[in-house]
């Protein structure tokens, strides 16, 4: 025993000693790096010289960072891992029971949606609850929307669509032009802008047939940005970069109307005080009933011939063709069927905004919106949603974290570090787990048993 | 010969004619007529390079070959100019299957869907382009239905029901190449090519891949065409030997006469052309009378 402890304290002592002469050798490194870079600045003074600014004092910061990080990782950190992992080998394989949770996710996620907004206006009031049902849970719904309907094309038929914002901005200039224009009521639109997505996701299709990987992904990324650039020239149709504006809201199936002055309005129907909170309310569950909507449809598309050869073209488009399937046509209808998905969240987002402009379609949607794809785990709803909500929700949260102002000072604002953040989660998100939060695939046919398939044999898609 | 008197009784289900492939300057294949009958299993030789992959990719729609004519004959007696067609049309409407040589399987898909998808058009009629399907029409039900007995016939016939719920790509490689050959079938052919079966198979996957094919000629009605550089599984289970080489037939007719072809023999063992008539005269002194 004692002879243990001894080796074990020797041991420890060894680490720290080497945790600390790593930790100096870090800080030496940050320190040699970051001299030039932060310690001096060069600026203006007021008679227009070139002066040196000192910072010492962050210079100071970022390699105190460089040497307790080096000492944590090696001191602690590491070995933490270390041993874990040994636990984890030394553990005989225990065949656990999925929690209760676990086998019913889907449904009780959806359960805790449908009770979200009454728990919000029973916690913050009607007034306070409009900012968690609008700009949590609306806008992460219209993303998982959007998520899905690009998992059709990206996760099932593997084709790399850069451009899939385009079919968003379809379907909300459809709601927007035809609403403003004719007069047509949202419940009329709303198929319709589905309808004329998956029209332009077919026109889009034609030309990309041919192309694979990175070529497709530069000619849809091509596409996302004519549409923009349409949106933005043709003035007299979309007023530019002024976007349109006072676009009407939707009603409920036409009998309650939402607008203030009209004779049925929502809240005097039922003699309610006035509130906005009804309106994005309905919204909440309109968004949650379309987005079941979605996810029944390609569910239940998923096991049609259609869903199988989609997710068979991504496997080996030569081995499809040699089985008799038209590739063309099943190629179009993922397209059709993503860019209809598309078509219809963008409507919904601008019944929702009540303005729409070409600012809110430029690449860095196609990017997030691809981003949650990827990060949800290609193909599985459950997996995007999740990276949907951690996605949007995490970095809407950054809007409400006011207390770091009194930390780094009142000019801090945490939303400008959306994009660092997003960045950073996927790349710990990636190198935690390469194939995305749900990396199994689940097959869509058994003869025994359901067995999800591991990550390790599906394929990408090469376009 | 002894091919010529074959001629007059068997039906032909495929027959090529003055077939030519020129890639560039490079004739893969060079004024190439041949026939497969029905209900026969036809072997395409040669050495490496000779042409074999690219006559079968001219058959089954993946090239379109320079010069020539391809005619698949069906049992019902319709006829298809398979050098007309698109890769994908060659499968559904002429009923040519194919398998490649190095194995394309849906391996992210589980065995049993890799089976489903082979019927793909057969589901797609009966879920209505997927409209009545979405709609959960029972028609669709029990064209599922169909389609996962046939899955399981197949299944039985390839030795993998015991795989059925696992990855395709999760299977040793003598169990692939059985799933190929297993999904091919379920597209329902009448005439079947296989690019190389036996290729780095073991004796004894090489046994079951011999008994999958015989059993697909003796239950089915089913023409096979394929490749194979084995020479005991060519002899062993084919009617008839086409040989190639250099774009060009150099022999065809029963496994015997090839085998003793002396141009055949001059072709597997690399003498020049000139040597050939020696290895003729070598051939008939040892065994005279054998090469007819």
């Amino acid at each position: 025993m004692a002879n243990i402890s001894q080796t074990n304290e020797a041991v420890g002592t060894n680490l720290m000693a080497r945790a600390l002469r790593e930790a100096f050798y870090a800080g030496l490194i940050a320190l040699g790096l970051f001299v030039l870079f932060v310690g001096l600045k060069t600026d203006q003074n007021i008679l227009n010289e070139l002066i040196l600014v000192q910072r010492w004092g962050l210079l100071a910061i970022f390699v105190a960072i460089a040497v307790v990080g080096r000492f944590l990782t090696v001191a602690y950190i590491r070995p933490w891992f270390e041993e874990r992992k040994a636990a984890k080998a030394a553990a005989p394989v225990v065949e656990r029971e999925a929690s209760f949770v676990a086998r019913n996710f889907s449904l009780l996620a959806v359960l805790a949606l449908i009770i979200y907004p009454p728990v919000m206006v029973g916690l913050f009031g009607f007034q306070g609850s409009l900012k968690w049902v609008d700009n949590f849970g609306i806008q992460i719904l219209i993303y998982v929307m959007l998520a899905w309907g690009l998992n059709i094309v990206v996760g099932l038929a593997g084709l790399l669509d850069l451009g899939y914002v385009a079919f968003y901005a379809v379907g909300a200039y459809s709601y927007a032009l035809l609403s403003s224009y004719f007069g047509l009521s949202f419940w009329l639109l709303l198929p319709m802008a589905g309808v004329l997505a998956a029209l332009w996701g077919t026109i889009l299709g034609f030309p990309v047939l041919r192309l694979k990987g990175d070529y497709l992904a530069i000619v849809t990324l091509a596409f996302g940005e004519i549409i923009r650039l349409v949106l933005i020239n043709w003035t007299e149709v979309t007023k530019g970069t002024f976007g349109i504006s006072g676009i009407a809201k939707a009603s409920v199936f036409g009998i309650w109307s939402f607008d203030i002055s009209a004779a049925n309005n929502f809240a005097k129907a039922f003699g309610l005080p006035m509130s906005s909170a009804y309106y994005k309310i309905f919204l909440f569950y309109l968004a949650l009933a379309l987005c079941m909507l979605a996810a029944f449809v390609t569910i239940r598309l998923r096991r049609m011939p259609i869903g199988r050869a989609w997710e068979a073209l991504r496997e080996d488009e030569i081995a499809c063709r040699s089985l008799g399937i038209n590739t063309v046509t099943t190629k179009l209808t993922a397209f059709a069927t993503g860019a209809m998905f598309g078509g219809i969240a963008g409507s919904f987002f601008a019944v929702r905004q009540g303005f729409v402009s070409p600012e809110s379609f430029v690449f860095l949607e196609s990017a997030i919106i691809l981003a949650i794809v990827v990060l949800g785990g290609m193909g599985s709803l459950v997996g995007i949603a999740v990276a949907a909500t951690v996605m949007i929700g995490g970095t809407e949260l950054l809007r409400e974290m006011n207390f770091l102002k009194q930390i780094f000072g009142p000019d801090f604002t945490p939303e400008l570090y959306r994009m660092l953040i997003f960045g950073l989660a996927m790349i710990v998100v990636m190198v935690w787990k390469p194939r995305g939060f749900v990396g199994s695939r689940e097959p869509t046919a058994f003869l025994r048993e359901r067995k999800s398939v591991s990550g390790s044999f599906t394929k990408e898609g090469h376009g | 010969m002894a091919l010529e008197t074959d001629t007059m009784t068997k039906d032909p289900i495929l027959k090529v004619e003055h077939l030519s492939m020129r890639f560039g300057g490079l004739m893969a294949i060079n004024d190439l007529s041949f026939e497969a009958y029905r209900g026969d299993i036809t072997a395409l030789i040669g050495p490496n390079g000779a042409g074999k992959t690219t006559v079968f990719n001219c058959i089954t729609g993946f090239y379109k070959p320079t010069m020539g004519m391809i005619t698949l004959r069906q049992k019902a007696g319709k006829e298809y100019l398979l050098e007309r067609m698109s890769d994908y049309e060659v499968n559904r409407d002429a009923k040519v299957a194919r398998t490649f040589q190095n194995i394309r399987l849906f391996s992210g898909l589980t065995v049993l869907e890799n089976l489903l998808v082979a019927q793909h058009n057969k589901l797609m009629l009966a879920s209505g382009y997927t409209i009545l399907g979405l709609l959960g029409f029972p028609t669709y039900k029990a064209a599922v239905g169909e389609s996962i007995e046939r899955a399981k016939y197949w299944l039985d016939k390839a030795n993998l029901t015991d795989r059925a719920d696992d990855p395709a790509g999760d299977l040793p490689y003598g169990a692939q190449r059985r799933l190929e050959i297993a999904r091919a079938m379920c597209t329902g052919p009448e005439f079947l090519c296989l690019d190389e079966p036996a290729a780095g198979l073991n004796p004894r996957e090489s046994l079951a891949l011999n008994e999958l094919l015989r059993s697909i000629r003796k239950d089915t009605d089913t023409s096979i065409l394929l490749i194979e550089h084995d020479m005991s599984v060519v002899m062993e289970i084919s009617d008839h030997v086409v040989v190639l080489e250099y774009g060009q037939k150099i022999s065809d007719g029963n496994p015997d006469f090839v085998k003793h072809d002396p141009k055949v023999i001059a072709a597997y063992l690399g003498v020049e052309d000139v040597e050939v008539e020696e290895v003729i005269e070598e051939i008939q002194e040892i065994a005279p009378g054998e090469t007819h």
